[in-house]
């Protein structure tokens, strides 16, 4: 079997595959959460208020947000990086 | 001399195929960002073009495996390499005409095995090396990206639960422009090398270069464009079903396939696994449709597919043993030259029954009616809207 794949290669590219393929679309997703989160004092309950606006106002939801980005535009200028480095 | 003649023909019919590369594989990156509004089509395919371009200066590690690991390189001649071109060109203009992705690089590679096979026999073939870094990638690749791809979308569709649907599909869209690009960009990396390898082999079996040179800079500058061309050209009728045929597709499902499309991508070129473009992509679509319940998918329309894949190798093999044959059989010169206009005669028709069933930028979004080209229903909706 080993001659025909190559299992420690395949390995990387499952675990790496998946934080970057799925991680990254993940965190973009926190990142969105985050800032459609409406200031505090506007909840129903024990969850806040959305009113289907990307930018729902709550500026600790916007700071998290900002890092998510942040993290997945990096990740993404690595990915980059490692295309032109490994030529 | 006669073999400088041959040699512009080859080079020629390598940055043709680079062209039909180019078109064909444009709905792998940008498909499900046009599907779900994204980015408007035109503006999609000239994105994926320039990042096409970008991507094809990007790396220069030259795959002369498309040729190095799978054929003996010792017997490649001229003829050989132009057949297995033609054998390639034509089965993507096939596939393409008839909506279906398929890889253009196992179009490739098969026809260069069947103008190998028909040149020198089982024996010119590295068999093992094909099946290992051709057929089991191509085994492996979508069942992986698909995995991820349909954790990605579930996982997304968990989290985003408390945003409202307006504002997570804008969202989703402009990472969707992000995601798109990266696929367009590994895919310039990638793709392009393969027909920029070809050249270099031809150039190898000319003389004009010795065995393991790298790509001179006019050929890498000719593939890059070449294959950012075809990309604006635009495969619509790919796109088409790509976006509209297999899953109905949400932006948030459309981010997570091109993303774990990309990875896939760039992961596994990194590993030194050539790997096909198309399966990647079409394997993350499904797996973003699988991964959101409700989603539909279109078996029917997978399973035609896989068949066309299955197929690929064998199909542009005989296409290419049969140019081979004929190239040959005339000999010389002319044998290049004849076949050389039956391919210009064989693609003109292709373009002129496309024509019939047009898709383009207008229509690539209508209701899919179960064919690649849109129904009389179709096209009133769209010419309503």
């Amino acid at each position: 079997m080993n001659s025909w794949i190559d299992l420690h290669a395949l390995w990387k590219i499952v675990v790496i595959g998946i934080l970057a393929g799925a991680g990254l679309p993940v965190l973009f997703a926190v990142g969105l959460r985050a800032l459609s989160a409406a200031p505090r004092l506007a909840t129903v309950g024990d969850r806040p208020v959305t009113d289907d606006r990307l930018y729902g106002g709550n500026p600790a939801g916007l700071t998290v947000a900002v890092v998510c980005f942040a993290v997945v535009l990096a990740a993404i200028g690595w990915g980059i990086y490692s295309i032109v480095s490994s030529s | 001399m006669n073999n400088d003649f041959i040699l512009v023909l080859v080079v020629m019919t390598a940055l043709s195929f680079d062209f039909t590369n180019g078109f064909h594989d444009t709905g792998n990156a940008m498909a499900t960002s046009i599907a779900t509004g994204a980015l408007p089509p035109r503006i999609a395919v000239a994105l994926s073009g320039v990042l096409n371009l970008v991507g094809a200066f990007l790396s220069f590690t030259v795959a002369a495996t498309i040729a190095s690991g799978l054929v003996d390189s010792s017997i490649v001649t001229l003829t050989v390499v132009f057949a297995g071109l033609v054998g390639g060109i034509l089965w993507n203009l096939a596939t393409w005409y008839l909506g279906i992705p398929s890889s253009s690089s196992h179009a490739l590679i098969g026809g260069v095995i069947g103008a190998t096979l028909a040149a020198s026999g089982g024996h010119a073939v590295l068999w093992h090396g094909l099946a290992q870094k051709v057929i089991i990638p191509a085994l492996l690749s979508p069942i992986i990206a698909g995995g991820i791809a349909a954790l990605g979308t579930y996982l997304v569709y968990r989290t985003t639960r408390t945003i409202g649907t307006r504002a997570r599909s804008h969202g989703f869209r402009i990472g969707q422009i992000g995601s798109a690009s990266m696929v367009s960009l590994a895919h310039g990396t990638n793709d392009a090398q393969k027909t920029m390898g070809v050249i270099t082999l031809a150039l190898i079996a000319h003389g004009t270069l010795s065995s393991g040179a790298k790509a001179p800079y006019w050929v890498i500058v000719s593939c890059a464009l070449a294959i950012s061309l075809g990309t604006y050209i635009g495969g619509w009728r790919v796109i088409r079903t790509l976006g509209k045929g297999l899953v109905d597709i949400e932006s948030p499902q459309g981010m997570a396939a091109e993303s774990s499309s990309a990875a896939t991508i760039l992961l596994a070129s990194h590993f030194g696994y050539s790997l096909s473009t198309t399966h990647v992509a079409t394997g993350s679509i499904l797996g973003s449709g699988v991964g959101r319940r409700g989603a539909e998918v279109r078996w029917s329309v997978a399973g035609r597919m896989a068949t066309a894949w299955v197929i690929t190798l064998p199909a542009s093999g005989a296409v290419g043993a049969l140019a081979y044959y004929a190239a040959n059989g005339i000999g010389g010169t002319a044998g290049v030259v004849i076949i050389f206009a039956v391919l210009i005669a064989v693609a003109a028709g292709f373009y002129a029954a496309s024509r019939k069933t047009k898709v383009d930028h207008k229509n690539v979004n209508a209701e899919w009616t179960g064919s690649v080209a849109p129904s009389e229903a179709g096209w009133a909706a769209v010419a309503a809207a």
